[in-house]
């Protein structure tokens, strides 16, 4: 069974700076849980896209119901990749992120895209999906609760993080938080299930 | 920020720099000339792909975009 989230936000920033802010967002200080960042691959093509593959180790954080079931030799790290698309053209950021490992505990895939907000001036709307799957039989309904759970506490991280980018682009003081600089509303549904999302997630972060 | 290979996160840093650079104000700006970055790529590239074999990361063969073939259009 798959999980499907699926949320719209408004970045007050032009297009142009969130983009240059994606390529700048690590480190932050939300982002303790990012250990290591790496360009593994980039191309521009003859339409003038730029193609670009991120590899990202971050940490593993279990609950502890869940450290119990899976063993202890199992690697604390995720590896993710991120695949990108910058069209500066039709001014559109598209970016796919996807676990490498631990896929069979729990397998998160996330796709945004980013684009000049149709209702904002030098605003930017981005649009975010998350797919949430666990082929753990018998104790996949909890995983999964919990990997919405904690995809939800990452997509807030993620957020203050590119903003915290985007105060540094722009030279505004980043401890200053930007006024309702993000409005998201989201929405989480179980693909083929009448499952409803948990009222109150545990954060285990 | 580090680099998954140790020894390369000083030549991440340089190509960094230099990318941002690029991307700012040549790429986005419709700029289709050269990329002054391939010597820093290549340089930390070769790095990299070092430490990710050394590391067996299994990044080799993964389609680009893999799974968003499965996936609706939004």
């Amino acid at each position: 069974m798959v999980k499907y989230f699926c949320s719209n936000a408004d970045i007050r920033s032009a297009w142009d700076h969130v983009v240059a802010a994606f390529w700048q967002r690590y480190p932050n200080p939300f982002s303790t849980h990012v250990l290591t960042e790496d360009v593994v691959y980039r191309e521009v093509t003859a339409d003038h896209r730029l193609l670009s593959r991120r590899l990202l180790m971050k940490t593993n954080r279990l609950p502890r119901w869940a450290e119990r079931i899976f063993p202890s030799g199992m690697s604390r790290c995720v590896y993710i990749i991120e695949d990108s698309i910058v069209d500066p053209v039709n001014r559109k950021l598209t970016t796919y992120t996807w676990n490498l490992n631990h896929t069979t505990l729990m397998s998160v895939e996330e796709r945004c895209i980013f684009q000049d907000s149709a209702e904002q001036p030098a605003s930017t709307q981005m649009r975010r999906e998350a797919w949430i799957s666990s082929n753990v039989y018998g104790v996949s309904r909890p995983i999964q609760e919990f990997g919405l759970a904690r995809f939800k506490s990452n997509q807030v991280k993620a957020m203050k993080g590119l903003e915290y980018a985007l105060s540094n682009i722009q030279g505004e003081t980043p401890q200053r938080p930007l006024r309702d600089p993000v409005k998201a509303k989201g929405v989480a549904k179980s693909l083929a299930s009448a499952a409803s999302v948990p009222q109150k997630p545990p954060q285990y972060v | 920020m580090n680099s998954v290979g140790e020894a390369c996160t000083d030549m991440k840093r340089e190509y960094d720099q230099c990318f941002n650079r690029w991307f700012a104000e040549k790429f986005l700006k419709g700029d289709q000339g050269g990329d002054p970055c391939t010597e820093s790529f290549t340089r930390y590239q070769r790095c990299v792909q070092t430490a990710i074999k050394e590391k067996d990361i299994p990044v080799d063969g993964v389609e680009f975009m893999g799974p968003n073939k499965d996936k609706p259009e939004s």
